[in-house]
């Protein structure tokens, strides 16, 4: 104690004994003192940041320029408009210099080239982050409430969402995951309002069960419902998880709550002498081109085939054969808004695909069910697991109301507070690891969750969640005209009995007529200017097609001549193109020389056969439709209009708008109507 | 990696060794060790890609198919239980980083490529005490600007620049009289500097003596969309491509 004590009272001695050696030393403490806000500062993060950038420059060749571009100190995008006050650019200090692509080394890579700029957008409205912060750690991982760490790249497409509802290029995840989002009905469950308040719209279709039990059995409503899967693969109906005993009871009520319905099960043509012709039947299953929707599964176990309609791989084990052939004759009547076409099948026709689908069993599948006939009491348990699963949400049920806000609403959900989600043990603390686990197993969360497993591969979560990230607070918040809105379907509807063919023969499934419809067959709007009343009658008699090296094609529909005279005069009377003048074009015949010098630069010139056929014998493009008689198939007007500018006929087309002159445009339209095919007039010089 | 990272970054240890861990950060996610619970049963002299290599993928996320290699012996007969490594440059990340192969000999793995864009040389190799083999595997990945390319070049271009055809999409490739060059033929097109390319796409073949089978794109493609599909092609070019550069006076 004494040695201390001693040297203590020394020291004080030595720094304060003298008055002026004591001003001295105070003088140099508060010096210190004052010299430690500079000197914080000089050791910050974003000042050696910025001091390896200088050292970076040092030796390139355009050090000069680098370095009259860089400026010292703190730097600051404000946008008041976006809500934006980032200082990313602090040490982010490449991301305009293009000199700098060879840079690999974060954080003074050169931003790659996106549609927006960073001066005019900032920074964390697509990455997230902490635009504000001057630290690392702060900026980019921060999870203190209401901050949300920097989004992972392979998301960064939700960004681009926030603003844009509509379809981009450049975001084919963010458009996957839309596609996902309507076609797997989350929405049934799950209200999504857009920013400028439209509602996400369902694009699936789930069938009603009011009259489940004509089409099928109980027996395979239990297996269905246990796993849908093991039915068809690509079925979007997702697993409940169901016990034994709450599929029995869910079945059973299903069956003794559906209502038979005139028309479901008997067939009124399909008579004792229409016999199934088995050879027929691939044939008919091929001819009427039922794979463009409905797939199947072949040997090697690939699914082959469309997916507007459901997976037939093993529709006999669940169609009762009575209503699959009533079904053939006329889809409709079960179901008054299937995307099923109204083939009029003749009673033979029926029979043979009947037998054909019938025969697509597996003698597996659900070979061990055996259920009892059920209880009052297991009645009543099956009606209330449907009111507590929200079966009613998809599905039309006898007896149960559409539940209201069944699921928590997901129009913010890509800016819920990681303070409100309760993670999993060892999962990663981010809202985009929270989605994909609450899709990929929800019922991880706890048991009492009522959200179903869905079927989606890593791609489809991944482009799912992309799609849930894109609905923020801040998307909601941008101002109106930054906002790009999604293009809405109409609710277009032809009108009479041509309106009502229409309908019956589902042209919307696959065409598109005035903003509605498919996309898997040509958009029909301006198909009044574009064809002759001869080519398309005979194409809707017996449709053939146009382009050899698609797999989709035009079903044949067995229309009686009246309805297809109907049909005819009402799509070149209605479907118009006020843009098309029949006076600019050439006259249906010229001249050989303006054909001739037409056929010249058709060949020459612009070499259209590297895409189209007119000579079978020598061109071999078949890109675009078979030209060999586009004179008797389209409109000298059309072609002429066309050949000006295809994209303004038909937005989005593969032919490139070449910027023909009139003269070459007439001369190429006189050569195409002289083209009139094999039995034209004008077959073959 | 991320989250021991963020806690010595919150310790507040100086700046300059934030600096050092931060620069070192994405070095450390690769170099981590190999699974140390497999053990390897057997071992091969040779190691063969299978498939899975020269896939063009997108920046940060995983490519589509999965990187297969396949150890063989001495007699070219595949080695079933050898351990084999994958290593790739920083950023890229595999599931599982080793793996053993399976009986026909195969490890198979999941690529994740990085959030650069460009090309990446992947390794796999096998460890032992033997004569350790190597095969180099190289990947690409796209970033926005080629990734709009890909899909452009998928729309207007491939249907007549790529050779392959599947049953639902047929290659005209063959059909047409004057080949096109593959956008993956760098021998070709690498010679072509930029600005000839623009103008093939925007005025067609004859803009530079070639064919007229390669129509004018200039009133369909926008600027931004022919900028993209040139660093599309510029991106998974073999040989790869090289910028040429800029050339400035040095000062005194």
């Amino acid at each position: 104690m004494q040695p201390i004590k001693k040297y203590v009272s020394s020291a004080w001695q030595a720094l304060f004994g003298d008055p002026v050696r004591a001003f001295g030393v105070v003088s140099l403490i508060l010096l210190l003192a004052l010299a430690i806000a500079p000197a914080k500062e000089h050791f910050s993060q974003w000042h050696s940041f910025q001091r390896k950038y200088l050292a970076l420059i040092h030796d390139r060749g355009d050090a000069i320029s680098l370095r009259r571009r860089f400026e010292p100190g703190i730097h600051q995008i404000w946008l008041p408009e976006l809500g934006v006050v980032d200082r990313c650019t602090t040490c982010h200090l490449g991301l305009k210099e293009a000199s700098l692509s060879d840079v690999n080394q974060q954080p003074f890579r050169k931003h790659p080239v996106v549609p927006h700029s960073v001066d005019g957008f900032g920074c964390v409205i697509c990455h997230g982050g902490q635009g504000q912060a001057t630290t690392v750690a702060e900026a980019h991982w921060s999870e203190r409430a209401g901050e949300q760490p920097i989004l992972p790249m392979r998301y960064i497409e939700s960004g681009c969402g926030q603003c844009h509802q509509n379809a981009l290029t450049g975001t084919p995840q963010l458009n996957s995951g839309r596609t996902i989002l309507a076609r797997y009905g989350c929405v049934h469950c799950h209200a999504i309002t857009r920013p400028d308040g439209s509602k996400v719209e369902a694009t699936d279709h789930p069938p009603s069960l009011t009259h489940i039990a004509d089409k099928t059995t109980r027996e395979w409503i239990f297996s269905w419902l246990k796993d849908p899967q093991a039915y068809a693969g690509s079925t979007t109906m997702p697993n409940y998880k169901l016990s034994d005993a709450d599929a029995s009871d869910i079945s059973a009520f299903l069956v003794s709550s559906s209502r038979p319905q005139a028309g479901d099960a008997n067939t009124t043509s399909v008579k004792p002498s229409a016999t199934a012709d088995p050879s027929a039947g691939p044939t008919l299953y091929g001819e009427s081109f039922c794979a463009s929707c409905h797939a199947v599964q072949n040997a090697a176990g690939n699914l082959v085939g469309g997916e507007l309609g459901p997976e037939l791989t093993r529709i006999g084990n669940k169609a009762r054969p009575e209503w699959l052939a009533a079904w053939l004759e006329n889809p409709r009547v079960y179901d008054a808004t299937t995307p099923m076409p109204h083939y009029r099948f003749t009673p033979q026709q029926v029979a043979t695909l009947a037998a054909f689908l019938q025969a697509k069993s597996d003698s597996d599948y659900g070979s061990g069910v055996h259920l009892d006939a059920a209880s009052q009491q297991q009645f009543a348990h099956g009606r209330k697991l449907i009111v507590e699963l929200g079966c009613a949400a998809c599905h039309e049920i006898n007896g149960v109301q559409k539940p209201e806000n069944f699921a928590p609403d997901l129009s913010t959900i890509g800016s819920k507070p990681l303070a409100q989600i309760v993670f999993l043990p060892g999962m990663e603390h981010s809202l985009p690891s929270y989605i994909v686990a609450k899709i990929r197993q929800p019922r991880a969360f706890g048991s009492s969750v009522k959200m179903p497993q869905f079927t989606l591969t890593a791609p489809q979560t991944e482009a799912l969640t992309t799609a849930l990230l894109a609905l923020t607070a801040r998307g909601r918040a941008m101002p109106d005209n930054l906002r790009v809105a999604a293009v809405p379907e109409t609710n277009y509807q032809p009108a009479g009995h041509a309106g009502k063919l229409i309908t019956e023969l589902a042209c919307f499934s696959c065409h598109r007529f005035n903003g509605r419809g498919g996309d898997m067959a040509p958009d029909l709007t301006w198909e009044g200017s574009s064809v002759q009343r001869q080519w398309l009658t005979d194409f809707l008699h017996n449709p053939n097609t146009l382009r050899p090296s698609l797999i989709r094609r035009m079903p044949r529909f067995n229309l009686s001549d009246g309805d297809n005279k109907e049909l005819t005069d009402y799509l070149l009377a209605v479907y118009q193109s006020p843009s098309i003048d029949a006076d600019l074009a050439p006259p249906a015949t010229n001249s050989p020389d303006v054909v001739e010098h037409g056929k010249q630069l058709f060949y020459s010139k612009y070499a259209c056969q590297s895409c189209h056929i007119v000579d079978t014998k020598a061109d071999k493009g078949y890109i675009g439709p078979t030209l060999t008689q586009v004179g008797s198939r389209l409109t000298p007007a059309w072609i002429y209009a066309w050949l000006k500018n295809p994209l303004a006929l038909r937005p989005g087309t593969t032919e490139p708008n070449q910027n023909l002159s009139d003269d070459d445009a007439r001369a190429l339209t006189a050569f195409l109507i002289s083209q009139k095919g094999p039995t034209g007039r004008g077959a073959k010089q | 990696m991320m989250r021991r990272f963020n806690a010595s970054m919150t310790i507040g240890i100086s700046g300059a060794f934030a600096l050092l861990s931060f620069t070192t950060l994405v070095g450390c996610k690769h170099s981590a060790p190999a699974n140390p619970g497999l053990k390897a049963t057997a071992q091969g002299t040779a190691l063969v890609e299978s498939s899975g290599g020269h896939q063009v993928g997108v920046t940060g996320t995983a490519l589509k198919d999965p990187l297969v290699v396949q150890v063989n012996d001495d007699h070219g007969t595949a080695v079933p239980g050898a351990l084999v490594e994958f290593h790739g440059s920083p950023g890229v990340s595999f599931d599982p980083a080793a793996v053993l192969t399976d009986s026909s000999g195969q490890a198979t793995t999941s690529v994740t490529l990085g959030a650069i864009a460009g090309r990446y040389e992947l390794s796999a190799a096998t460890s032992g005490k033997v004569k350790p083999v190597s095969l180099e595997i190289v990947e690409t990945a796209l970033g926005y600007q080629e990734r709009v390319g890909s899909i452009l070049v998928d729309k207007y271009c491939s249907r007549c620049h790529d050779s392959e055809s599947s049953p639902g999409r047929v290659s005209n490739y063959d059909n047409l009289e004057v080949k096109p060059h593959p956008f993956t033929e760098g021998n070709a097109l690498n010679k072509m500097s930029d600005a000839d390319v623009t103008s093939i796409i925007l005025h067609g073949g004859p803009a530079l003596n070639r064919s007229a089978l390669m129509p004018p794109y200039g009133n369909t493609l926008s600027a931004a969309d022919v900028k993209a599909l040139i660093a599309y092609a510029r991106a998974v070019s073999d040989p790869p491509y090289q910028q040429a550069g800029t050339v400035y006076a040095r000062p005194n």
